[in-house]
Parts: C-alpha cells; sequence; structure tokens
C-alpha cells in the first residue's frame, strides 16, 4: 500500500469511528429532548446519561485526530478547506462547544437535574452538528470551492441551491437518528430495562425505512453532481449491496428483538460499507479537483513520521479503547446501574 | 466590520481563544498531578480527608475540562481556519508533534472518563489511583508536543526552504529546537504553579469565610507547599529562558528591556516610559543585570535593537508584559515562603488573615502570570509567525468574514466563562466537605 493510500485509510478510518459514536451521542441529545415531548423521559433517560457519561469527552476526540491528520497528510487541504470553510466551520465548533460544555455543566454540575433551556439546547445541536459536518462531504464534490488566481473562495449560492447539499444533510440526519436508536435498543437490552427498549425499538424501526429512502437519493444525486465519481461508485457497487443486506440483516434482528449485539455489528458492517464504497470511489480526490491524495501528499520523511506515529499511537491507544469498552459497555453490572458496588 | 484587515483581526481571534484555552489547558495540565498526590496521600496515610479532598478536586475539575477540550477543539480548527497558508508551508515539517497531541489527548479523556466513573469499583486501593498516572501523563504530553510547535515558530529549524516550499525535512530536529528545553519545562512548571496556587486559593478561602475544619487545614498545606516547589522551578527556568533568549532570539529579549545598544555590562531596565527619540525615562535601572540575566556574567555583551531593522523588531511594549510577568513571578513565589515562614513571622498565628488573602490571590496571580508571559512570548516573536522565514502577514487567511466570526468567538467566550464559574461554585456551595466527610463510607460513586 503506498503513503498516500495508507495516509487517506488511516483518516477514513477514524472518520468512521467518529461517524458510529458521534452518532450515537448527537442522536441521543435528540431522543432525550423528544422522549420529553412525548411523555417517554423517565424511561430512556437513565439509559442515555449511563452509556454518554463516561465517554463524551473521547468522542470529541475523533474528530480533532482527523483534522489533524488530515492537516497533516495533506497539508494543501488546510489552504483550501481552511480559507473557504471559515465561517461554516466556525459555526460548528460554536455548536460543539455549546454542545460539550452544557453536557458537562448538566452532568456534572447539577446532580441530575435537567433544565428544559439544556435539552433543548442539547438535542438541537445533535441534529445541526452533523448536519454541518455532512455538508462538507458535498463540498468535496467540487463545484462550491474555487480558486480565482491565489484566492480561495466559497460559492454559497451553488452550495445552498445544491439538491446534492441537502440530500447529504438528510441522509446525515436519518442515520445519526437509525444509529442512535439501534445502538441503544441493545444497550437497553443489555441493561435489562424492558421499558426504555421499547421505545428506543420503536425509533430504531422507525427511523430505518428513512435510511435507505436518504441513501439512495443521495446516491443518484452524486450522478447529478460528480458523474465520474458516481460512475466510479457503479463499479464498485458490491459494496453498497453488501451495505444493504447488512441492514436487512440489522432491521429483521432487532424487529424480533433477538441478538442485539450481533444486530448492531450489522449497522456497524452496513455503515462500514457504504463509508468505505463512498471513500474509496472518492479517490484519488480530496476535494474536487483541487486536492488529490498523491500531488498534495506531505514530504515522503514527514509521511513515514506520522505513519510511525500512528503506529506506536495505536499501541497504546487500542487498549486503552478496549479497557473503556470492557468497564463501561460490556461490563453487564455497570450497564444495569449497579457500578459503585465492589466487584468480586 | 470587513473593513479591517483580516490579518490584524486573524490575531485577535486567535489570541482569544488561547487567552481563554491557556487557562483551562494549564489547569488541566496541573490538577491531575495534585489529584493524584492528595490520593495517594490518602491512601497511604489512610487518611479520609485527603481521599475526600481527591473527589471534591476531581469532580470541579471535570467542569474545567470540558471548558478546554472545547476551546482546544476550537485552536486546533482555527489554526487552519485563519491560518491557512502557515499550515500549508509549516505542516510540512511540524505536523508530527500536532499529530501525537491527539493521541496524547486520546489517552488523557479515555482515562479521565474511567478514573470519574470507577471510584470503589477496583477490589485493589491502588488501581483507582493508578488511573491517573495516564491522565496526568496525556496532558502533560499533549502540552509538550503542543509547546514544541510554538517553539519552532520562534527557532524553525529541520528543513530547508525553496522557493516557499519546505525540502530536507528533519521531523524531529524541527520538534527538538533550540526554543523547546526552555519553553516546554517553563510551560509545564508554570502550569504545575497555577494549579497548585489555585487550589490553595480554595482552602485558604474556606478557612477565610471562618471553617475551621482540620480538612481545609490539610489541603492549605498539601497545596500551599506544592505551590512553593513549582513556582521555585518555575523562576529557575525562567532564568535559563532569559539566557535562552539572548543567545537565541536577541532581538526578543532587547525589546523586552528597552535595550538598544549592543554592549558588555548591560544595566536591567525596570518600568519607566520611552519618549519620542526612544529615551527612556523615569525607570529603575539595575546595573549589569541584564548581562547577567544574559550569561550570568556581568561582562556578557547583550545584543541591542540597533542590529535589526526598524521593521523587523518586536513591538517595545513588550517591555511592560515581561516586567508585570516577571514582577507576578516574584510575589507568586513570596506567599507560600511566607506561608511556611509564618510560625517564625511577627504574630506567630498559624493562619494570619492577611497570608491566606494573599493565598487566595496565588491562583488569580498566577493566571495573570501565564497571560502575561504567554503574550509576551507571542507578541515578542512579532513580525513572524515563523521566525526568519514567513511573516504574520502572508500567513493569514484571505477571507473576509473574521470581523463577525470574531463577534460570534467572544460571544461564545463569554458565555462559557461565566457558566463555568457559576456552574462549579454552585456545586461547591450545594455540598459543604463537612456534610460529605459525615456521610462518606456511606455513599459511592462520585456521581448520582
Amino acid at each position: 500500500m503506498s503513503f498516500e493510500i495508507a495516509g487517506i485509510a488511516i483518516l477514513w478510518t477514524f472518520l468512521f469511528g467518529y461517524l458510529i459514536v458521534a452518532s450515537i451521542d448527537f442522536g441521543a441529545g435528540f431522543f432525550s429532548f423528544y422522549s420529553i415531548l412525548t411523555g417517554h423521559e423517565n424511561k430512556i433517560h437513565n439509559i442515555i446519561q449511563r452509556y454518554l457519561s463516561p465517554v463524551w469527552e473521547v468522542t470529541n476526540v475523533f474528530l480533532i485526530f482527523f483534522v489533524v491528520g488530515l492537516v497533516g497528510f495533506y497539508p494543501d487541504s488546510a489552504f483550501f478547506y481552511g480559507t473557504a470553510l471559515l465561517v461554516p466551520g466556525s459555526l460548528a465548533i460554536v455548536l460543539l462547544a455549546i454542545r460539550g460544555v452544557y453536557y458537562a455543566y448538566n452532568t456534572y454540575g447539577n446532580h441530575g437535574k435537567n433544565s428544559r433551556i439544556y435539552l433543548a439546547l442539547y438535542g438541537a445541536t445533535g441534529l445541526l452538528i452533523p448536519a454541518v459536518f455532512s455538508t462538507i462531504l458535498a463540498i468535496s464534490e467540487g463545484g462550491i470551492i474555487e480558486q480565482v488566481g491565489e484566492k480561495v473562495f466559497f460559492r454559497w449560492r451553488e452550495f445552498l441551491t445544491n439538491p446534492y447539499t441537502w440530500s447529504v444533510v438528510l441522509l446525515a440526519l436519518v442515520s445519526v437518528l437509525y444509529i442512535s436508536a439501534m445502538f441503544l435498543s441493545y444497550y437497553a437490552k443489555r441493561a435489562g430495562d424492558e421499558p426504555a427498549f421499547g421505545v428506543l425499538r420503536e425509533y430504531a424501526l422507525l427511523w430505518s425505512l428513512p435510511t435507505i429512502f436518504a441513501s439512495f437519493l443521495a446516491f443518484l444525486q452524486i450522478n447529478k453532481q460528480n458523474p465520474a465519481h458516481f460512475e466510479r461508485m457503479v463499479d464498485m457497487s458490491w459494496m453498497f449491496i453488501a451495505s444493504f443486506i447488512c441492514f436487512v440483516i440489522a432491521v429483521s434482528l432487532v424487529w424480533k428483538e433477538k441478538y442485539l449485539g450481533w444486530c448492531f455489528i450489522a449497522v456497524m458492517l452496513q455503515f462500514a460499507f457504504a463509508w468505505y464504497g463512498y471513500g474509496r470511489s472518492h479517490l484519488p480526490y480530496i476535494l474536487y479537483p483541487y486536492i488529490n491524495i498523491y500531488d498534495s501528499f506531505t514530504n515522503r520523511t514527514m509521511g513515514i513520521a506520522l505513519i510511525t506515529a500512528f503506529s506506536l499511537g495505536l499501541l497504546v491507544l487500542i487498549p486503552s479503547l478496549v479497557l473503556i469498552m470492557k468497564l463501561f459497555l460490556f461490563d453487564a453490572n455497570y450497564v444495569r446501574g449497579n457500578a459503585g458496588k465492589k466487584k468480586g | 466590520m470587513s473593513s479591517l484587515d483580516p490579518v490584524l483581526l486573524s490575531r485577535i481571534l486567535t489570541g482569544l481563544t488561547l487567552f481563554v484555552h491557556i487557562i483551562f489547558a494549564s489547569i488541566g495540565v496541573g490538577v491531575p498531578l495534585m489529584i493524584a498526590l492528595a490520593e495517594w496521600r490518602g491512601l497511604r496515610t489512610n487518611d479520609i480527608h485527603y481521599t475526600l479532598l481527591a473527589r471534591r478536586w476531581a469532580r470541579g475539575f471535570v467542569i474545567t475540562v470540558a471548558v478546554g477540550v472545547v476551546t482546544g477543539t476550537s485552536i486546533g480548527l482555527q489554526l487552519s481556519l485563519l491560518w491557512p497558508m502557515f499550515m500549508r508551508v509549516a505542516g510540512q515539517a511540524i505536523a508530527l508533534p500536532l499529530f501525537m497531541e491527539t493521541f496524547a489527548f486520546f489517552v488523557e479523556a479515555i482515562f479521565l472518563g474511567i478514573y470519574l466513573y470507577t471510584w470503589d469499583r477496583f477490589k485493589k486501593k491502588y488501581t483507582h489511583m493508578l488511573l491517573l498516572i495516564p491522565v496526568a501523563l496525556g496532558s502533560s504530553a499533549s502540552a509538550i508536543f503542543i509547546t514544541t510547535v510554538n517553539s519552532f515558530m520562534n527557532q524553525p529549524q529541520g528543513f530547508t526552504l525553496i522557493n516557499g516550499i519546505m525540502k530536507d525535512i528533519d521531523p524531529i530536529a524541527a520538534m527538538l529546537n533550540p526554543a523547546t528545553p526552555t519553553k516546554v519545562s517553563h510551560v509545564l512548571a508554570s502550569s504545575y504553579t497555577l494549579s497548585a496556587g489555585v487550589l490553595a486559593g480554595i482552602a485558604a478561602f474556606s478557612l477565610l469565610r471562618g471553617r475551621d475544619h482540620v480538612y481545609y487545614k490539610k489541603a492549605l498545606k498539601l497545596t500551599t507547599v506544592s505551590a512553593l516547589v513549582f513556582a521555585i522551578s518555575t523562576v529557575m527556568i525562567g532564568d535559563s529562558s532569559g539566557k535562552f533568549l539572548a543567545k537565541y532570539q536577541p532581538e526578543k529579549l532587547a525589546a523586552a528591556e528597552w535595550h538598544f545598544k549592543t554592549m558588555k555590562e548591560a544595566p536591567l531596565v525596570y518600568g519607566g516610559i520611552l519618549d519620542e527619540n526612544n529615551e527612556v525615562k523615569y525607570a529603575i535601572e539595575i546595573p549589569y543585570a541584564l548581562s547577567i540575566l544574559a550569561g550570568n556574567r556581568p561582562d556578557t555583551e547583550v545584543k541591542g535593537l540597533e542590529e535589526y531593522p526598524a521593521d523587523l523588531r518586536p513591538p517595545l511594549s513588550i517591555h511592560y508584559m515581561f516586567d508585570l510577568k516577571v514582577t507576578t513571578g516574584v510575589i507568586i513565589l513570596l506567599i507560600p515562603v511566607l506561608y511556611v515562614l509564618r510560625r517564625w513571622l511577627p504574630g506567630r498565628k498559624p493562619y494570619p488573615k492577611w497570608l491566606l488573602l494573599g493565598i487566595v490571590l496565588l491562583g488569580p496571580l498566577a493566571m495573570i502570570a501565564i497571560e502575561l508571559g504567554w503574550m509576551f512570548a507571542e507578541v515578542g516573536r512579532q513580525p513572524w509567525i515563523l521566525r526568519g522565514y514567513m511573516k504574520v502577514s502572508e500567513a493569514a487567511t484571505t477571507s473576509t468574514s473574521v470581523g463577525w466570526m470574531l463577534v460570534l468567538f467572544i460571544l461564545l467566550y463569554l458565555v462559557l466563562c461565566f457558566s463555568c464559574i457559576r456552574v462549579i461554585s454552585k456545586l461547591f456551595r450545594n455540598k459543604e466537605a463537612e456534610k460529605e466527610l459525615d456521610s462518606l463510607g456511606l455513599e459511592g460513586g462520585i456521581v448520582h
């Protein structure tokens, strides 16, 4: 594998990690708020808090990792994306900041009393952040960032009037809710919390069909936006078919209320196939037509240094991630809310 | 708004983000160490007071961490959003420590999450405390990696610049540049001082309010003595920073000292004003002191600003930042010294009011010193963003929207900081240490 491909594969994998963990977090925020409006609060709030509290900070790191890594491996992306995305990027930072900080204030500072304003903020940012981030995927297809001479411009009109932008936003929103509901159903089942499971399972089923519908819509819109990319997607259509099969498996398992661990693995595979299929067919471009992974790759020495640092970093990171998952995800006592009592 | 220069606005916005972030980052670096110290003492001496101290600190700490994380995310993205040209060029040589910082941050975040939710969860008592080691290592490593980037901006090396593109890259040499040792150690030591100072201030504040439980006295002793040790090391490292500047960045030292003519036996100028002919007035001059600061001997030759063309001189206003920072640093050192000597002082009181008041001020003073020191370091680098290679004006974004983003972030940081202070003070007011001591042992877990 060449350095150029290794670099983008690493970044894409971490972004996939972010997609999964952040979706769970974002969707949970929305469900918390939505469940209050529909009078289900007490049923699902605890289960959401128990999962989110220890891991929320880790979620943010996946994002930072991607941004810093992207600029490290492909310094040109700082120039094009950095210049063009000042406004949307800043808005995303503000939303992330409000969400992160108020989550911490509420969880650690308030002793469990949930103010409505906080929950509304938390729910709203949970939908707005993925909407903002997803538009970068639309921008990367080209036609919105434009270089004229030495300057880089962002074409707001093209951006806002482009149906592809909106199809990606729609896909992001429904995917967030679908992934989150699927995960939380699994978590509630593990916790033996049947009322919460009932509500969350309903959400999961409710958002499953819109996910597939939005995927098809986005798929078709790529054809209009960037036909060459669409053709490459068709060439590797097996990945998208595999994704669909995983979707069917996941939905039927949650429907039957069986093997929910496998069910969530199927959800992750569903998105993994689609994510890597999309990413692979997007290559060699990071931003069409200005940044491609070969011309914009950093110098060879830095490439080797970054990949070495990454490999060493994984040696520390993977055991740490396994530990946190073991303690809060797979420890039945914790999941059921019995933590605090000494183990064994 | 948009008629203002994007370069200036980008500087202000970056400065603003760092102004906020640096306080929370310093707390993030230092407080885990203090928590570990308290928990370790609690375990070793079987003293529940120290254990409770660790718990209460951890509870407040996590809130500052949240602000630190989001402001850190902010500066992480703003580097590319506001300084795209800098990242495009310098990223070729300095991407490595930025990348490694994310790993350090990862480890810190993971273990902090585990630490907060596993009080009383392990059979062996020490296991929980050991979780703080990766937290403290991770946060200190973050600070080290980020500071090497800043050092690189002051002392770039490890590349050759050919037609605006960096070639012959040596990432390790870029990281380990001449500025790295003094800068990294100064940042770490001052973060530890700040953290110990803030925690000492909290204990002193409670004692001032008339709470005289032994819990607060133990807390005061642990934190103030730590603050003393850290303050001594900060001042000593500060001295070697002076020698570093004299050798590698003489224009910064010269501007800080209003030292215009290259000479031996140079005096140190403290305070004063400059008239229109750049003559120093009303200043205190300490003979030979600048030469001694620069090279430990009165006959050390110190380069003056005359050797640099006017457009490459740092702004002369950094003189005040430098003087104020040094003054604050000395006060921060003196207060804990007085605490240690208090029983020999007139009155021989164990907790004199004026001294407690001074200790309350340690935290705020350390914050002021850190802000001033950081501004001195960055403004003193002007006009360069990459000293000798790239000017700040060549590195900024060309976007015309920076002004509005500045307004947006001012609002954001105001809201974050005010609500942070409110939440933390509410947290401790609602749960007094004495009451918690009574109920300790009956409850487990820190958040319920």
